[in-house]
């Protein structure tokens, strides 16, 4: 568009938004999350390690898209509410309660904010859930896809999961998902980050780029 | 909000999901067959995409339907005169330049795409992208379309060079049958053309016949 001269670089008035992949699949006994970690603004990649994968609680983890700000915001706000709730029942809270207390930001100022949050964890009542909360809807799902890279592997997805994986098929689903859509999607990219929750507790991982999939013309 | 239709700007477009892939031996060439107007109203259930420009040599149209009809009719007229000249079929690498110079020519004025594939005497099986511009471009396999963002990684995962025939055309009917799914301008039923040194087989593949995945 128009630009004054002087104005400097495009990229420090751009949106800061983690365009992204964000994943989220259910196994019996458990949840995996994963996303990548390219945070752009406009053209330029201002932060190449940011983790999108954020504690909601000790089991409850959410994965941020769209604006790094929105997101980012949501996420805390809902940390601090499941926190006070959690004590004022006595018990960890349940994945559902921490999804609704995201869906209910979302849709409430739908119109101001942009930014898609997947929800996933683990509970003593109902075990691993995957929660997608796009425009203020709830819904429970085997796994959920986000982002912008997320386009690029609808394909994928669709044929490559199966009912009933276990924990390390899980786990590799997610990697080479997220692999693809990085390879693909100019506002994903970087190393791929993923938790692992069950009744153990969340385990967090770094995987680096040399150590996921190639392709045939790699 | 306010809805600008698409197809107030540009006119019927073949919202369409195509490709293309080598394997030992041949090529196998693919598209769905809807026509959609602006992405609310199907005008076409059973549109042909897949053109045959000579005895083998195909290509698939994407973009405005009008403009792609128009370009390969002109690009069937030149290929056959330069056969008949050259005394010989033609190499696909010359169908493929037809259509990019009528493309990158009239780029003001068009706004098709196009995916080629054939094979010949000289390098055997081929694959030539046209884009939008007018750049040309050879790949193993290739995908085009507005369905084709949902199937990159699915391509990417699951294509290998030097496949056997059963196993390409396999790939081929699971990549468009993957993206008719999650693309609403995507539909119908798959048309496919397998080309080899012996000849041209056509695929049709309905709708209900279609491999079917998880959710479905």
């Amino acid at each position: 568009g128009s630009n004054m001269e002087g104005t400097g670089p495009e990229w420090l008035s751009a949106e800061v938004k983690t365009g992204t992949t964000i994943i989220a699949i259910e196994f019996d006994g458990g949840v995996v999350l994963g996303s990548d970690s390219r945070v752009s603004a406009g053209d330029a990649v201002v932060n190449r390690v940011m983790n999108k994968l954020s504690p909601l609680h000790d089991r409850i983890f959410c994965a941020l898209s769209g604006s790094a700000a929105d997101a980012q915001t949501i996420a805390e706000m809902v940390n601090y509410q499941l926190d006070v709730h959690s004590v004022e029942i006595d018990a960890d809270p349940k994945v559902r309660s921490a999804a609704t207390l995201v869906r209910n930001i979302s849709y409430r100022y739908k119109e101001e904010l942009s930014a898609h949050l997947i929800v996933a964890g683990w509970d003593r009542h109902e075990g691993g859930q995957v929660y997608a909360t796009l425009n203020g809807l709830l819904t429970r799902q085997p796994f959920a896809i986000g982002g912008s890279g997320s386009f690029y592997v609808y394909g994928f997805v669709d044929a490559e999961y199966r009912k009933g994986m276990n924990k390390e098929e899980s786990q590799k689903f997610v990697l080479n998902t997220l692999s693809l859509a990085m390879s693909r999607d100019g506002s994903s990219g970087g190393v791929a980050y993923m938790v692992t929750i069950d009744e153990q507790g969340a385990e967090e991982k770094v995987i680096l780029g040399n150590d996921l999939m190639t392709f045939f013309d790699q | 909000m306010e809805k600008v239709c698409d197809a107030q700007i540009k006119g019927v477009s073949t919202g369409t999901t195509i490709l293309a892939a080598t394997f030992d031996g041949g090529v196998v060439i693919g598209s769905d067959s809807r026509a959609s107007i602006g992405g609310e109203y199907v005008s076409s259930k059973t549109i042909n995409k897949v053109i045959q420009v000579h005895d083998r040599v195909f290509c698939c149209m994407s973009g405005s339907l009008a403009d792609a009809q128009a370009v390969t009719k002109a690009a069937k007229f030149h290929l056959a005169l330069h056969s008949v000249q050259m005394e010989t079929p033609p190499l696909v690498i010359a169908a493929a330049t037809i259509l990019k110079d009528l493309c990158y020519r009239n780029k003001e004025e068009l706004q098709a795409g196009f995916i080629t594939a054939g094979w010949d005497q000289k390098r055997g099986a081929q694959v030539y992208v046209v884009s939008l511009g007018g750049m040309l471009v050879s790949q193993p396999v290739t995908i085009g379309g507005s369905g084709s963002t949902y199937i990159y990684g699915y391509v990417d995962a699951k294509y290998k060079p030097d496949m056997s025939r059963e196993e390409c055309l396999q790939f081929a009917i699971n990549a468009l049958a993957l993206a008719m799914g999650r693309d609403n301008v995507s539909g119908g039923v798959a048309n496919l053309a397998v080309i080899t040194e012996s000849g041209v087989e056509h695929v049709v593949v309905p709708g209900n016949k279609l491999p079917t995945f998880h959710d479905d």
